[in-house]
């Protein structure tokens, strides 16, 4: 069974402009104890699908189509704001990219971690307690006088683990991390990384992981989502999708990655082009204006192809070309 | 990115959008209202000696405390004057001190600003001291020492007036020149050997004054209200020469027995407030939306 | 904290120093002479000698001027000009009054303006926002003393609910509550209107930020992050800004007492000026303007303890 089944949804934005079409026809799971990796550009949705997920979209935006299965049974598309309120936190919680603006700058991080276990009916001291066995699982150096202190007296990397000690502390079935380690240098990244695998494992959760590292999401991730544009293009275990990418966009995207260059060189390679404007989508592909391979073929709707068990791309050539076009 | 910020905004983007901006000013309800009150104060003072053909300052000892009527569509008040002549003749004195100490003020904090934001550091913390302190008078107090040393007159208001605005458009230019000062097209026209007072006039001045402009507009109803509240401590304006503040003082010594002169004072100082308020902060709005919520 | 505060009182020193230098100016700028314009047309010359060397007035410039300097930092303000007590004696048995003035101006802009402001951001956009705006608007642009004359003839003239003149028997609170309404409420309106806006924008800024964010995705109860994630930090400009506006409710207070018959520093400034009774004047000015600037002050070190970002930058 997955913690999270997500197929075929859609969300609207309504602005001044017209229809905002943000996210189209998105699909993939998050099965039971895995660490699916979301990857893609800025503004290809990642933050509009946590806060669809999460219900907390803007009020000018809609879930247009779909559902969104939590835990086998409850379509969250359905719930009410308040049904949705009793999930995030004890069943769904997340960690936010920035962690110098992710904990209240006026109340104590004990004050806060005692308010988010507002609905246990554990004496204060328990709760406490608990908040400081949690900070000391994420290693913050005199857990028990750290409850006193407010969110400026740490540091950056310090503040992020604080805020997984809180999101893990309810022991979530689903854990939504957004781009937890861009904010931190790459020794942190690492430690904070390792951490996060090693608590997943032992609370036992699924994690959603969104960042655009692909290092990162390789190292840790089971299964990987490459979204564009609002759009699912490519969907599979981790090691098959990087080594055998289906979808145009994948491929640009690794050979992309800083950390594949093999030669030295002074300009990083990026894709050409800008992300298609969304409030008038292509009738066919949405990466047709920046692909190397576009044909005729590329003007109508895209099927979702399956190439390997688990791995399927939005793309009417895959399957052909997979096998040959492979990155390094 | 670097090629847009290098040149001061061109002249004719700048016309039209003042027209796109004119037109949003027309349609929001608020400015409009508040732009219709406006036009009406200045009809009424500038017409005030067709809509009456009574004379503000004529004593008629028979006709005194005589309540609105067709005649005296005010009424009249403790020395039998007309009031709604008064009221008329009254605003032409807001008005006129409004305008002349607020063009005072932006010309005086124009330079100061200038001196103090191009100038060297010492003097630019001298002056920044210089306005705290003279922000930390509390206005009232401000005017009522001040007319200790000049004696009431129209001109001691308007040295208040200026003395309560210098400061705050004084630092407004200072903040504008020291952020526009290290910009690009300044540090160009520098390098090819532009004066300081080129540099000043041509480059500075005119990103300046856009918003100051817009400021004092809003200052404009604090003007009023200080005129209007010197005559209404007799600190003000002269007998007999009408004001509102100083026919509203007249009503309060008569308010248990004939209110009316009271409200013949102080509604033109709230319709003349209000109106000026709504009008400017829609202004603000539509011209310069980072200007919002200074 | 402490550094904080010992430079933030370092400022106010330089600023009330400078004050009296600008004050001393003025005395020095009075045209004629103090002593004459003192007593009167029908005074003798032996008489405006006297006072002229008692008021200091014999010395050089700079002697008169280190005098009124040291003087006024040891709160010797001189004397009144005709029954000779001490000027300071003279302003802080008026001040309670303004104080309390103010104090109940602070409670009417508080008490309506959070609330207002709070809830106009929380219906961001609807019928109800635009109203406190507008309404906030339409108070802030209206002078004090014509809401206070208007407050007289609506709720005491006409209404009479309550009374118009005085500030109550002495030794009953009821009484002197009752005749703190108006004139409170007529010091106080505006900033309601400032309040109102200040808080609804900075409540609608704090309501953005990512803490608020990870607060909705814990799941928190919206009344707990309105009124304790959001409320509190979005009430902190506030503070700032009533600092300052203690001084504009001091103008207004001077209006309240004059309309409402009050006694309290603004009453005796303008009592004072019209019996051109000078030592007062600038006693009084002085007075209130350390308060002015004290009041400041403590507005920011309120701040830095409520806020541990503030304290911690300086």
């Amino acid at each position: 069974m997955s913690t999270l089944a997500i197929s075929g949804l859609n969300v609207v934005f309504s602005t001044e402009d017209g229809p905002l079409h943000a996210l189209k026809d998105v699909t993939f799971d998050v099965p039971e104890r895995r660490i699916v990796g979301i990857v893609g550009e800025s503004g290809c949705g990642k933050s509009t699908l946590i806060n669809a997920i999460l219900g907390l979209l803007a009020d000018n935006g809609t879930i247009s189509g779909g559902e969104v299965l939590f835990e086998g049974r409850d379509d969250l598309t359905q719930f009410t704001p308040r049904q949705m309120r009793d999930l995030r936190g004890p069943r769904i919680s997340t960690v936010f990219q920035d962690p110098m603006g992710a904990l209240n700058p006026v109340l104590s991080v004990g004050r806060q971690m005692i308010n988010i276990q507002y609905r246990s009916d554990q004496s204060k001291e328990q709760k406490a307690a608990r908040a400081i066995e949690m900070l000391k699982l994420v290693r913050i150096p005199d857990a028990d006088s750290a409850l006193e202190r407010y969110p400026h007296q740490f540091s950056g990397g310090m503040k992020q683990r604080i805020a997984i000690a809180m999101a893990l502390m309810m022991e979530p079935a689903l854990l939504i991390a957004d781009e937890p380690t861009t904010a931190l240098d790459a020794t942190l990244e690492v430690t904070t990384i390792e951490l996060l695998k090693d608590l997943q494992e032992k609370i036992g959760c699924s994690v959603m992981f969104i960042s655009h590292h692909l290092g990162v999401i390789a190292e840790l991730c089971d299964d990987v989502v490459v979204m564009y544009a609002g759009e699912v293009v490519e969907r599979g275990p981790v090691r098959e999708v990087f080594q055998h990418p289906s979808h145009p966009y994948t491929r640009r995207l690794l050979e992309c990655d800083p950390a594949r260059q093999t030669e030295r060189t002074r300009i990083l390679p990026t894709i050409p082009g800008e992300i298609p404007d969304l409030r008038a989508r292509p009738r066919g592909c949405v990466f047709a204006a920046r692909c190397l391979d576009r044909h005729e073929g590329c003007d109508t709707p895209q099927p979702d192809i399956v190439v390997a068990p688990g791995h399927a791309a939005r793309c009417n050539l895959a399957g052909q070309t997979a096998r040959e076009g492979a990155g390094a | 990115m670097s090629e847009a910020a290098s040149n001061p905004p061109a002249a004719t983007a700048r016309s039209s959008e003042l027209w796109r901006s004119l037109r949003r000013l027309l349609r929001e309800p608020l400015g409009l209202f508040g732009l219709g009150l406006v036009l009406l104060v200045i009809f009424g003072a500038i017409f005030a000696d067709f809509l009456t053909q009574w004379d503000p300052t004529r004593i008629n000892p028979r006709d005194r405390f005589l309540g609105p009527s067709g005649e005296h569509l005010m009424g009249t008040d403790q020395l039998g004057r007309d009031l709604f002549s008064r009221v008329l003749h009254g605003g032409r004195i807001a008005l006129y001190v409004a305008l002349v100490s607020t063009a005072v003020s932006l010309a005086i904090g124009i330079v100061l600003g200038l001196i103090a934001g191009y100038g060297p550091r010492w003097l630019d913390n001298l002056m920044i001291l210089l306005f705290d302190a003279m922000k930390s008078f509390p206005t009232v107090m401000l005017a009522l020492a001040l007319v200790t040393i000049m004696g009431p007159s129209l001109t001691a208001v308007m040295v208040v007036v200026v003395l309560v605005n210098v400061p705050g458009y004084a630092r407004i230019v200072r903040t504008q020149t020291i952020a526009i000062k290290s910009s690009e097209f300044v540090t160009a026209a520098q390098s090819m050997g532009a004066s300081t007072t080129r540099i000043l006039g041509v480059h500075i001045m005119p990103n300046v004054i856009g918003p100051l402009v817009i400021l004092a507009s809003m200052d404009i109803p604090v003007v009023i209200a200080i005129e209007a509240g010197m005559s209404f401590l007799g600190l003000g304006v002269r007998p007999p020469t009408p004001s509102w503040g100083s026919i509203l003082n007249d009503g309060f010594a008569q308010i248990r027995e004939t209110p009316w002169i009271a409200i013949a004072g102080g509604v033109p100082i709230i319709i003349t407030t209000l109106g000026f308020t709504f009008l400017g902060e829609t202004l603000r709005d539509v011209f310069d939306p980072r200007l919002k919520g200074r | 904290m402490l550094n904080y505060a010992v430079k933030r009182l370092g400022l106010a020193v330089a600023i009330v120093s400078l004050a009296m230098f600008l004050l001393f100016c003025m005395i020095y700028l009075v045209p004629g002479d103090p002593a004459s314009v003192a007593l009167g047309p029908r005074a003798t010359d032996a008489m405006k000698e006297a006072l002229r060397i008692k008021m200091g007035l014999d010395q050089p410039i700079w002697v008169q001027f280190w005098h009124f300097f040291t003087g006024a930092w040891t709160g010797d303000l001189g004397e009144e000009v005709l029954s000779g007590r001490p000027v300071l004696d003279v302003v802080l048995e008026q001040l309670p009054f303004t104080l309390v003035l103010i104090a109940g101006g602070i409670s009417w802009s508080v008490a309506l303006g959070i609330p207002l402001g709070c809830w106009a951001a929380i219906n961001r956009g609807s019928f109800a926002d635009r109203l406190v705006g507008v309404l906030s608007v339409a108070v802030i642009a209206v002078p004090s003393f014509v809401i206070a004359i208007y407050a007289l003839l609506i709720f005491a003239v006409t209404l009479q609910w309550l009374p118009a003149i005085g500030a109550g028997e002495p030794g009953d609170p009821g009484d002197q509550l009752v005749h703190l309404i108006l004139p409170s409420l007529a010091v106080g309106l505006g900033w309601v209107g400032y309040i109102a806006r200040m808080v609804r924008a900075s409540m609608l800024e704090v309501l953005e930020a990512s803490h608020i964010r990870t607060a909705r995705a814990f799941g928190l109860p919206e009344n707990m992050i309105t009124y304790r994630y959001a409320l509190t930090i979005a009430i902190l400009p506030t503070i700032t800004l009533l600092g300052v506006g203690i001084g504009q409710m001091l103008s207004s207070a001077v209006f309240a007492e004059i309309v409402f018959a009050r006694p309290g520093v603004g009453k005796l400034v303008y009592d004072a000026i019209l019996t051109r009774n000078f030592p007062v004047v600038t006693g009084a000015v002085l007075v209130t303007t350390v308060i002015f600037v004290l009041l400041n002050l403590v507005a920011d070190l309120i701040v830095g303890a409520l806020d541990p970002r503030v304290r911690s930058s300086f």
